[in-house]
């Protein structure tokens, strides 16, 4: 069956009270955003707590559902078949054929749900479910109500304009619409967490920067790709990414050379946060987010996140905190981000990792190490700072 | 200053070759295997094209058949010639220092019932002719070694390998991939007891997606690819026009003053390592003399990892290879450098170098003189 409207819901967002306009307008732009990329014009408008995609040329189905699939805010896509009043005769007709090509194999079970917006047609709900639902069974012999556990719902809205009728309710991602809450700085380090974490954040519609710390030569300029790369799948979700790539090799360095080895990684990812903060100050972010999960190496003990957690005054998101590595995967996975996270180039936090890292910091201790930085270290995180390349990552 | 010291890898387009091409695609772009005037021109690079290559080694034109690069030669020699020759017997022999798109094949065929003899080398990384004598059966069909390593540049003795076969059973099938080494050595296959060479046209300054594979005329051989039965059906496909013109003037360009040209590169190769001997913690792999490869030099590095060291020489606009460059892409380590007893604490600090035609003396020079300044700064920090 070809479908030329899409009825769009969401389910959050229809209760934000005096607001609810806001998230709409952000809802609707996103989702124009999203099938700009898609073969095919397309009309999306906002009419009466809904929102339609009308297709206005021929367009590519499956494509157009992968990207409705991809925006937030969105927790049904429904293909719909609009049907102008002619009065109840024509629309059982209609409904009738619309079963008879909707479901070649007859052998089901089925329920009519009707709603009415425009109360003053002339049957009230109850009537056109039993008089549709006759309908059907007349012309199917082999199709049954079922009014329970039905496995086909076909749903009948009369509106002003026209009559909804559909039966399929595609999942989409739920969440809100980017842009409704804010931004936030994403630490992207190229591996399996952190697009996953940028994701979580960008499904509670909050917009994305993303800080990568590039260390030459220790780190390739594949490795830099592959986290643009990393970049632009988690855009497809959250919308253009603007990353930051930060030099970071010669703080690495410095680090390597006055502090305690073991020291290292929590030392570096101390001045990560650090900058990844200033950077997020001068852009806007109100909040950090890495990819962080209680546990899963040395650097993210809870004492190591402690000692991380530090340095910073802005809220750190960790929306992966609690899961375990399989659940990450999976998620990474299902947003297609795995494969490319697998690849296996190196990256700064790994390269000088000593064999016996501390696993439990002291954060004095640590502050006593760092003292022996003060001589140069302000001027190179300022220097990293300001020479870090911005690249603008979109799906 | 740009060096470009990656030429076992892929090497620079010669400008002529570039026209050439050209021109088969915008002028003479027509289907070889059309009837028209267009067909038969675009027909005439073809020939041409196979006369070139054929001088170069001395054998009939009919012999050469075209092919996707290296990886499909190598494939077409041996999926062609065990499919062929399996009534006679199903035991092949080859070396384990071979580049993939020997041992996959073989590992294929191993999975089709064959069984395979994978012969070890010395330390120079050079099969020892003694297993091979131990190794050939009553029923081996086929021998497969290469001419010059990929990762070390070690020529293998190709002679003395037809030899062993000629004395122990004449009708096994001698395969060479001479890969890293048409373009750098004379090679007469007729002479030499050669039954099939693998040749690829990007490592001798002549465009990807292209090389050949050498038949002798009395070798029983079945296609691998089926379809409109181009090149006597031994390679269906319509022929690759640009790449074959191409990779036609590039082979006898690179065999025009061939002597003189190898003499400048062992020249080059020769001031390389007495740098690299010059520099502290260096080892040269395998042979260094004129008995091995005149363009490829492998060195381990004592303390530095080889990726590091590898973009520290790009930042400096030197352009190298981690062992082996067809290996980079997944880092198992390299089975060449295992096979000849490179150290375990070494095999992840070898850097190839692979010097080429347009190599100067001035950049060797720069070469050593960066390694000279980088090493003591990459050895200061390394993982503790």
């Amino acid at each position: 069956m070809k479908f030329q409207s899409f009825l769009i819901k969401y389910a959050e967002i229809g209760i934000k009270g005096k607001n609810r306009y806001l998230f709409e307008d952000a809802l609707v732009k996103q989702i124009r955003r999203a099938v700009r990329q898609v073969e095919g014009t397309f009309e999306v408008s906002k009419a009466m707590g809904r929102i339609y995609v009308n297709a206005t040329s021929e367009y590519d189905y499956d494509e157009l559902i992968e990207a409705l699939q991809c925006v937030f805010g969105i927790v049904h896509i429904c293909p719909v078949v609009q049907i102008p009043d002619e009065g109840f005769d024509d629309l059982a007709e209609k409904i009738v054929a619309y079963m008879d090509e909707m479901y070649p194999d007859k052998h089901l079970t089925f329920k009519v749900e009707c709603r009415r917006s425009r109360k003053n047609y002339p049957l009230n709900s109850q009537e056109m479910n039993r008089e549709l639902g006759g309908r059907i069974l007349d012309a199917f012999a082999d199709m049954r109500v079922d009014v329970h556990h039905p496995q086909v719902m076909l749903k009948v809205e009369v509106r002003e304009q026209f009559i909804n009728v559909y039966s399929l309710e595609i999942p989409g991602p739920g969440g809100m619409p980017i842009g409704t809450n804010g931004k936030a700085m994403l630490l992207l380090s190229g591996g399996i967490d952190s697009p996953v974490a940028g994701y979580m954040i960008a499904k509670r519609g909050v917009f994305l920067d993303a800080t990568y710390f590039h260390a030459p030569p220790y780190t390739s300029e594949r490795a830099k790709q592959k986290v643009v790369d990393l970049a632009k799948l988690v855009a497809r979700y959250s919308g253009p990414i603007r990353l930051h790539i930060v030099n970071f090799t010669d703080i690495q360095l410095y680090i390597y050379d006055k502090c305690p080895h073991d020291e290292l990684t929590i030392i570096m990812r101390r001045y990560m946060m650090r900058i990844a903060e200033a950077i997020a100050k001068e852009t806007g972010a109100l909040g950090l987010v890495t990819g962080e999960s209680i546990g899963q190496v040395a650097s993210q003990t809870m004492q190591s996140l402690a000692a991380t957690n530090e340095v910073c005054t802005m809220p750190v998101f960790r929306p992966v905190i609690g899961f375990d590595k399989q659940e990450i995967v999976e998620l990474a996975e299902k947003i297609g981000t795995f494969e490319t996270s697998i690849q296996p180039f190196e990256d700064c936090c790994t390269i000088f990792v000593a064999k016996h890292p501390v696993t439990k910091p002291n954060v004095n201790v640590i502050r006593a190490s760092e003292k022996k930085l003060e001589e140069k270290i302000d001027e190179m995180v300022k220097t990293a700072i300001e020479t870090a390349e911005v690249v603008l990552c979109e799906a | 200053m740009e060096v470009y010291l990656d030429n076992s890898a892929t090497t620079r387009v010669l400008p002529c070759v570039k026209d050439l091409m050209v021109e088969t695609m915008e002028v003479d772009y027509g289907n070889p295997s059309s009837l028209h005037t267009k067909g038969v021109e675009a027909e005439r690079y073809v020939k041409q094209a196979k006369e070139r290559i054929a001088r170069t080694l001395k054998v009939q034109e009919k012999e050469i058949y075209f092919t996707s690069g290296g990886t499909e030669s190598n494939n077409l020699a041996l999926i062609g010639c065990a499919m062929a020759n399996k009534r006679a017997g199903m035991h092949l022999i080859t070396s384990c220092v071979e580049h993939a798109s020997v041992l996959n094949p073989m590992h294929y065929l191993e999975e089709q019932g064959f069984s395979v003899t994978y012969l070890p080398v010395d330390e120079t990384g050079r099969v020892k002719l003694s297993a091979l004598e131990e190794a050939i059966r009553e029923d081996t069909i086929l021998v497969s070694v290469m001419y010059v390593n990929n990762e070390i540049g070690a020529v293998e003795p190709i002679d003395e390998i037809a030899a062993v076969i000629k004395k122990k059973k004449p009708d096994i099938l001698f395969h060479v991939d001479a890969i890293q080494a048409y373009g750098k050595m004379t090679i007469r296959p007729k002479r030499q007891g050669i039954d099939l060479l693998s040749v690829s046209g990007h490592k001798i300054h002549g465009p990807k997606g292209v090389g050949f594979l050498y038949v002798g005329e009395k070798v029983k051989i079945h296609p691998i690819l089926f379809g409109g039965g181009q090149q006597k059906g031994m390679r269906s496909g319509t022929e690759n026009v640009p790449g074959i013109a191409g990779l036609g003037l590039a082979a006898q360009e690179m065999y025009r003053d061939h002597e003189e040209k190898i003499r400048a590169l062992y020249e080059l190769k020769e001031a390389f390592v007495e740098g690299i001997r010059g520099l502290e913690g260096t080892t040269v792999n395998g042979l260094t003399g004129r008995e091995s490869a005149p363009h490829v030099v492998s060195v381990s590095f004592e303390g530095v990892r080889s990726e590091v060291l590898l973009h520290a020489l790009e930042d400096k606009g030197i352009y190298v290879s981690s062992g082996s460059a067809c290996s980079s892409n997944h880092p198992s380590v390299s089975s060449t450098l295992k096979s000849i007893g490179v150290k375990k604490e070494l095999l992840d600090s070898t850097i190839r170098f692979s010097i080429g035609m347009e190599t100067t003396m001035e950049e060797i020079t720069y070469t050593i003189d960066t390694l000279r300044t980088l090493l003591p700064m990459l050895r200061r920090y390394r993982r503790t």
